[in-house]
């Protein structure tokens, strides 16, 4: 029987001959990809950083970032596209993955015939496609779905009842495997590092934190910032600003891995990491007028180039705003000594209380040396000039800050009125708040500036580090009156602000007069901005300075003034942030080296 | 019956030839009597490259060599060049009709030693996407073994079938042979709405595929005397050359690593491993034609049994600097073809110190073929290596 089945079962294949075809008559045009299909690459121009992450990641090499016409590089956007080559894509969709802002998907369309073989490697976004707008296709799977960690490794801190008496510094620094594991966090674009005023070179030593060589990290600081320890904890990193990893998580805590770096090597190696020496072959003398970032950096590249270098400092100690206006709880001595004793370890003389000006003049500089910088910076401080503000009991930020960093003991009120939103006003708030937990044990202070919270100018971890604190924060508010009573103060009348800037952006506040308020207080703080002091520029010296309409000074790339052999740097040409000052003393050492060999003129001008 | 005096059946087989100290037969090609054949590299007999080079003496086998390095693209050594990442899409690759256990062997091997593991709709997800493969390869060569024997027909229905599988890989995974779909730390996405429907309306395509291919290829009495007695496999050789998967199934071996060491979630699934005994190329179509509903069949428990919600991806470190920790370990899994596993040695680098595969054609289509041969007719010669399903890429990495 089984043999008679064996012969006529296959016939039963005939079956199909009564039955419809499975197959689709015209499968180009009735069968689109499914929603998911991973087919031809879009890239929103507009949305796309250049970070080329999908570059790195792309395991057969087929993206290469190229310029591209239309897209012009900024800050936080390398100016690159991906260009895909379809000769070697596999369509892994990796790249999508990986996007760091997303704008790399993958459209569903799947079939594209071509004459010319050239067509088929093509920047997506830029070389029009019919697919470009299309929905479906490989998109990043679902907002958990990462190719990497979104968070920072969160860095430890004091705890608010800790700090809030104590001037300890208040940042503890990674271990090891917190900062290695941030360091993996770095996708490697170099957006940090265009957008650095230093350029310092971010991913080289991130990588070196990842390696663990430490010593090559720090030499790669060194190469363009002597000031690694300060930066490591008070930059403004507007590298963090733009950092590829920020569009959809948090950014690289850069900072805190350059002082992990700075941190980890001792004192007593510098010399040994750095393996550098002064090699003071050159006869040209420099003076630096003003130990503080733009001088020390100057001096430091200056003195590594040969030159002999000697600073005059008007204030007992180095270091200029980084000792006298930031607070020791964010900055401690010890850090920036360890700084400062490099640089003087290279020969740089200091002479220390003398002011310019005053002790000394720039002419006597001038005849003495071959060449002078001048970074003196932003000391004097400004006023609201409301009624009230010449009362004795109403003090200037600045003024505080850097008597109390000298030692000295500053007047702290039981209730106290802090007007200002930027960190210098944050800096003062956190100071007196301390000093009050220690004298009374309480903290009663109220900070308030024009802005509202969200336009505030002092960076958002000061502003819940000090509400952490118990400070009272009143942003939004216009200083109009302060009260005065008998000889003391009572507190300080305020308006409701409505806006700050004008159409125009020039600053211009509105009030509401029917919402006003009243902040007690027996001592008004005024923390709203810095001014420059350049009395020491001689009136006949001045005519041959240029100088804006505003009344800035003039320089040129290098920071040469008109006055070839003056070169202006730091917070009174730009900034104000220590990096800044950083930067301009690099450039203006170059700069100086230049023009001490006679290859440097004025005429080149700052295209401001 | 003629025919069958000639099969590869030991108790058939009579020496006809004179046999030197190693177990070879004495050759003398000048004698006349014997011809050198190559079949291949290009041949029906298995996807990719691969030759053998055959004496025959009439239309009989009496000595076989097999030849391979024709399609070494140097796998092994490009992922020492990649990161861990970046091994996936070309780790897929070793095998191409089956792609998925590369991505799930190399996926969990990276896992193990980074210690991290795939939630659990993942695991689950990675099983469905396991077990389509299966079937879609299943599908394949089921009806391939008619192919190799001169029966078309079969292959043309079961491609149609694994073309809906493709289908709902397409939907699933964003490609239809390359899937690209599980990586370290999870998988690349959901199911999707109404997926598990449309997936147990192809399963039913595949009941119905397996009795149309029952009726026509194996009650078919053409393709039964080409198959029965062809190709045996001896079972005393299973283990002196490592034979596994349907292979070891066919002659009587209860092997089947998803049983004996279960990974991912199969033990949370009900079924019997397929068993039978002749151990010839009939019995190893039959066991694949099996194996290809009881794979339907766990398709269908997968679907049943996976949760609704559910994470599909543990977060993993930056794929640009994945290091992972100094450590080796060897991830196996059941492939439609046996076990299959990789190796990885990692130094601590982002990059792999040394990957290795171990795929069971290796030792089916080297060693065991060569073997088997001798004696066997020349026209079998496609049909013997269909049923040991040999996957030259696997072989050549």
């Amino acid at each position: 029987m089984s043999k008679l089945k064996d012969i006529l079962s296959p016939f039963t294949a005939w079956g199909n001959v009564i039955k419809d075809p499975v197959t689709i008559k015209d499968p180009i045009n009735d069968r689109p990809g499914a929603a998911r299909y991973r087919g031809f690459h879009q890239n929103d121009i507009e949305e796309c950083i250049g970070c080329g992450a999908c570059e790195s990641i792309c395991e057969t090499g087929a993206i290469k970032m190229v310029p591209v016409e239309g897209v012009e590089a900024k800050e936080g956007d390398s100016g690159l596209r991906p260009e895909v080559d379809y000769g070697r894509c596999c369509w892994c969709a990796l790249c999508v993955d990986i996007c760091s802002t997303g704008s790399l998907t993958l459209s569903n369309e799947y079939i594209w015939v071509d004459e010319d073989p050239e067509v088929f490697t093509f920047v997506p976004g830029i070389d029009k496609k019919s697919w470009d707008n299309r929905q479906e296709g490989w998109k990043r799977p679902g907002p958990d779905y990462e190719l990497n960690i979104k968070e920072r490794v969160q860095m430890p801190e004091l705890k608010p009842e800790e700090r809030e008496d104590s001037f300890v510094e208040i940042v503890k620094g990674y271990s090891r495997e917190q900062a290695i594991a941030e360091a993996d966090r770095c996708i490697d674009c170099g957006l940090c590092q265009a957008t650095c005023p230093a350029h310092m070179d971010i991913p080289d030593y991130i990588r070196a934190v990842r390696e663990q060589d430490l010593e090559e990290g720090f030499r790669i600081m060194y190469k363009t910032n002597p000031l690694p320890e300060v930066c490591g904890r008070i930059c403004t990193h507007k590298c963090e600003d733009v950092c590829a990893m920020g569009h959809r998580g948090d950014p690289i805590a850069i900072r805190w891995l350059k002082r992990y770096i700075a941190d980890s090597i001792s004192e007593k190696d510098y010399a040994n990491a750095l393996q550098q020496e002064n090699p003071k072959n050159k006869d040209k003398k420099i003076a630096i007028v003003g130990a503080g970032p733009t001088g020390l950096s100057a001096a430091y590249y200056l003195a590594l180039m040969g030159y002999s270098v000697k600073i005059f400092e008007a204030q007992p100690n180095a270091g200029g705003m980084m000792r006298y206006g930031i607070p020791e709880y964010r900055l401690p001595y010890e850090a920036l000594d360890q700084d400062i004793n490099h640089i003087l370890s290279l020969g740089v003389e200091i002479q220390y209380n003398t002011r310019v000006g005053a002790d000394v003049t720039l002419e006597q500089l001038h005849d003495q040396y071959d060449s002078v910088l001048v970074g003196t910076g932003l000391h004097t401080s400004r006023s609201t000039r409301i009624p009230g503000t010449d009362h004795k009991e109403v003090y200037q930020a600045i003024d505080l800050l850097r008597e109390y960093s000298k030692g000295h003991q500053i007047p702290v009120a039981e209730k106290i009125v802090v007007i200002g939103g930027g960190n210098v006003a944050m800096d003062i708030t956190r100071t007196l708040a301390r000093l009050q937990n220690q004298k009374y044990g309480t903290v009663n202070i109220i900070t308030t500036s024009l802005e509202t919270e969200e336009i505030m100018p002092a960076d958002q971890e000061e502003i819940d580090e000090a509400r952490e604190e118990k400070v009272t924060l009143k942003p939004g508010w216009g200083p109009q009156k302060i009260e005065t009573d008998n000889d003391h103060i009572k507190g300080l009348h305020v308006q409701r602000c409505l806006s700050v800037f004008d159409e125009k952006g020039r600053f211009n506040p509105k009030f509401d007069e029917d919402s006003t308020d009243f902040f007690e207080g027996d001592m008004v703080v005024e923390a709203i901005g810095q001014g420059m002091d350049i009395s020491y520029i001689s009136k006949k010296m001045r005519e041959n300075l240029d100088f804006t309409q505003r009344g800035r000074l003039v320089v040129n790339n290098f920071f040469q003034s008109k006055q070839e052999w003056l070169f202006i740097g730091g917070d009174i040409i730009q900034g104000p942030d220590v990096i800044h000052g950083i930067a301009n003393g690099h450039k203006a050492a170059r700069g100086i080296d230049k023009y001490l060999r006679g290859e440097l003129e004025y005429n080149e001008r700052r295209n401001a | 019956m003629k025919m069958n005096s000639r099969q590869n059946n030991p108790s058939d087989r009579t020496p006809k030839h004179e046999y030197g100290p190693d177990g070879k037969p004495q050759i003398d090609l000048s004698s006349g009597k014997y011809t050198k054949v190559w079949q291949g590299p290009n041949h029906p007999g298995v996807t990719g490259n691969m030759s053998l080079e055959l004496t025959l003496c009439g239309d009989e086998i009496v000595d076989a060599k097999t030849h391979v390095g024709y399609l070494h693209r140097g796998f092994e050594k490009l992922f020492e060049r990649r990161l861990y990442m970046q091994v996936m899409p070309t780790c897929l690759r070793m095998c191409v009709p089956e792609s998925d256990t590369n991505e799930y062997c190399f996926a969990e091997a990276v896992e193990e030693l980074s210690g991290i593991e795939a939630p659990e709709k993942a695991r689950w997800l990675r099983m469905l996407v396991l077990e389509m493969s299966r079937l879609q390869m299943l599908l394949r060569v089921v009806p391939g073994q008619g192919g190799a024997f001169g029966l078309g027909i079969g292959v043309q229905w079961g491609m149609y079938v694994r073309e809906l599988v493709l289908d709902l890989f397409e939907e699933l995974t964003g490609g239809r042979v390359y899937h690209m779909y599980m990586l370290p730390g999870g998988v690349r996405g959901d199911l999707p709405e109404g997926f598990r429907e449309r997936a147990l309306k192809v399963m039913e395509e595949v009941y119905r595929f397996a009795e149309r291919i029952d009726n026509v290829m194996f009650n078919n009495s053409v393709f039964k005397k080409r198959a029965i007695h062809t190709g045996y496999i001896d079972p005393a050789w299973i283990d002196r050359f490592g034979i596994v998967g349907p292979n070891a199934r066919a002659a009587g071996y209860r092997r089947d690593v998803r049983k004996d060491h279960p990974y991912l979630l199969y033990d949370q699934l009900e079924w019997e491993v397929p068993v039978l005994e002749h151990s010839d190329v009939y019995t190893r179509a039959r066991i694949r034609w099996m194996d290809m509903q009881v794979t339907a069949d766990l398709i269908g428990q997968i679907l049943e049994k996976m949760p609704e919600k559910g994470s599909f991806k543990t977060p993993t470190p930056n794929a640009l600097n994945w290091r992972i920790p100094l450590g080796e370990t060897y991830v196996k899994a059941e492939a439609s073809r046996g076990e299959y596993g990789y190796y990885v040695v990692s130094d601590g680098s982002p990059y792999p110190r040394r990957i290795t595969l171990r795929g069971p054609s290796y030792t089916h289509a080297i060693a065991l073929l060569e073997k088997m041969l001798i004696g066997a007719d020349v026209a079998d010669v496609g049909g013997i290596m269909v049923s040991l399903q040999t996957c030259p890429p696997e072989i050549e990495r």
